[in-house]
């Protein structure tokens, strides 16, 4: 299995490729050159990182993408099929493979260094807020967090107060370090883009200060919350645990939507932790939004206002959700939510 | 295994409850009359600190529990509050009114304190509210080469210093572990945040508050972003209410969501 591993990296790093000339003429930014951050879990790429990519490649200049871990080849090579993408660098080395910053940032900034990159980009993941600040302060860079829009090379535009401002802010800095909003740029897709695959530096003393004890995740066959095109989300008005399964569980399967929740659905234990969507949670702009007994505190609105469509059920026709909701039904959702799910499985 | 000696970096923002409005020079968020309070995560920071100390979580016990902002003379408060809650003292680094510190600016000021203090565990929130950056905690972890937890929702003690954290990641949590000096960011469901009863408000105005500024610590407050401008976000228009479930899949139709 190792060897067999071993091998297709070691094909993958002898591909040479035909770049597009258009890669290789100067433009206004040629200076520009850009290092993506991607995700990786056992080998597979996360879909939501290639965000980072988009976001690189909206800044102009030269793009390269970076992932590290354990085994990395069959992530790196969906991540060179990207257009536009000139280098997928790749650190394949088990003590990266859980992202432990200490050790990460590290070997990220060597990486950084090597490659003379002005930009840096990451999605506004747990993993991309654990490991970018520390880099950042490595590199004696302000990070910029949660980008929204990028206008030029050092302008941006992020969200603060949870959503209800938009801050322009041009950076000085030499190393610009930013972490994008997943929502704002759509994941980029692997296409007929052929980069080259190299390896990236490895640090010489690669000792981590701390250890990766153990994980819970929650699994699911769902699409990713992040990233999924719809999402039903049950608030305090469920009532209890049972009820939120019984009822939320159906209208998603209906709809094939991720299921999300209040934070008061969360605190009451209706829900898991990482379905929670707000402010502190996560933030979502699916096709349609369906929230269902959410009343819509500002800090919920925070997660899911840029979302294309919003639909709300609620018994409170005087609920702040009806605002922001493009569509709204008042009525006692114990009844409409099973004739709406019963409704749309006979469509 | 060491006695802890925690630093609890606090910040004074606008009120989570109160919905914050551009002013019309667009630079900012109008601030002048608006409540303020301590930053929710901040208050968990607190609040463990003091759970750690009371139900003898770490073996070594807990030598001290110091409170920090950086701010306006307004911050203060905030401090009183850490106080009543549980903290031994604090320190207040005072910043002229309006005067705002990046998190890379916190971080580098919260490293000098570190070693000021000798401090062993920094206990911060995992963002603040109102900037919503997120970065201090692994900036102050990267300054110091300290190790780092993000976002716990639960701080355990071992022996030889052990650290066992739980993290709140996308889609469950991840257990690490680590040993001390280290640096902690705080998530919602780490704890519940106790009140400060008035006794304890009256015993916290005894406790000392030392002030200071950045320029007695050798420091100044760089900045390396500019704010060009600060707008409200596009509105978003209610599109009006359906009477029954019929309407509410037609009208999804109608909008291509269905």
């Amino acid at each position: 299995m190792l060897s067999t591993i071993h091998r297709t990296s070691k094909q993958l790093l002898s591909l040479s490729c035909r770049r597009s000339p258009a890669l290789r003429a100067p433009t206004s930014s040629s200076f520009l050159s850009t290092l993506a951050l991607l995700e990786q879990r056992d080998g597979q790429l996360n879909p939501g990182s290639l965000s980072a990519l988009t976001a690189a490649k909206s800044l102009g200049g030269r793009v390269h993408g970076f992932v590290a871990g354990r085994s990395v080849s069959s992530a790196a090579e969906e991540a060179s099929k990207v257009d536009g993408v000139e280098q997928v660098i790749v650190v394949e080395e088990e003590i990266y493979e859980k992202g432990l910053p200490e050790c990460y940032a590290r070997m990220l900034v060597d990486n950084i260094k090597t490659g003379n990159y002005t930009h840096v980009v990451a999605s506004h993941t747990a993993f991309g807020k654990g490991i970018l600040p520390r880099v950042a302060a490595m590199l004696d860079s302000q990070q910029i967090s949660d980008v929204t829009s990028i206008q030029d090379e050092k302008t941006f535009l992020r969200p603060i107060y949870a959503g209800n401002a938009i801050a322009t802010v041009e950076s000085s800095d030499a190393i610009k370090i930013i972490t994008v909003r997943g929502t704002s740029f759509p994941s980029a897709t692997p296409n007929a883009g052929c980069a080259a695959i190299t390896k990236g530096t490895t640090c010489a003393k690669a000792d981590s200060m701390s250890k990766w004890m153990s994980e819970d995740l929650a699994n699911s066959d769902r699409p990713d919350l992040a990233a999924a095109s719809k999402v039903v989300s049950g608030g305090r008005g469920l009532k209890s645990k049972d009820e939120f399964n019984r009822l939320i569980t159906p209208l998603a399967d209906a709809l094939g939507a991720a299921i999300g929740a209040s934070r008061a659905a969360v605190d009451s234990g209706y829900a898991d932790n990482s379905l929670q969507i707000g402010q502190t949670g996560k933030v979502v702009a699916p096709r349609l939004y369906l929230a269902v007994g959410i009343s819509g505190a500002i800090q919920h609105l925070a997660g899911m206002k840029d979302s294309k469509v919003i639909a709300s059920i609620n018994k409170d026709a005087e609920a702040p959700i009806f605002q922001v909701a493009d569509v709204g039904l008042v009525g006692d959702l114990f009844q409409k939510v099973p004739e709406l799910t019963d409704k749309l499985n006979y469509r | 295994m060491s006695a802890l000696r925690i630093l609890v970096p606090v910040k004074r923002v606008i009120d989570y409850a109160v919905k914050p409005r551009v002013n019309k020079a667009q630079t900012g968020v109008e601030t002048a009359g608006v409540k303020h309070s301590m930053n929710p995560f901040d208050e968990l920071s607190v609040e463990e600190s003091v759970r750690i100390r009371e139900k003898k979580r770490a073996p070594g016990g807990v030598e001290d529990i110091c409170a920090v902002s950086a701010g306006p003379a307004k911050a203060a408060d905030v401090l009183r509050t850490a106080m009543a809650m549980g903290a031994d003292r604090a320190v207040h680094v005072e910043l002229a009114e309006g005067e705002e510190m990046e998190p890379l600016a916190v971080a580098k000021l919260l490293r000098k304190l570190v070693e000021q203090q000798g401090s062993n565990l920094v206990l911060l929130g995992k963002q603040s509210i109102d900037d919503d950056a997120a970065q201090t905690g692994p900036m102050l972890a990267g300054l110091l080469g300290w190790p780092q937890a993000t976002q716990a929702c639960r701080i355990e003690f071992g022996d030889d210093d052990a650290v066992t954290v739980t993290k709140e990641v996308d889609g469950g949590v991840e257990t690490v572990r680590a040993r001390l000096p280290m640096v902690v960011t705080t998530d919602l469901r780490l704890n519940e945040p106790r009140y400060a009863s008035l006794p304890n408000i009256m015993k916290a105005k005894k406790k000392k508050l030392e002030r200071m500024s950045l320029h007695d610590l050798g420091l100044t407050n760089e900045r390396r972003l500019k704010v060009l401008k600060v707008t409200e976000p596009p509105p978003r228009q209610g599109g009006g209410k359906v009477d029954d479930v019929d309407g509410l899949i037609s009208r999804l139709k109608e909008l291509g969501a269905l």
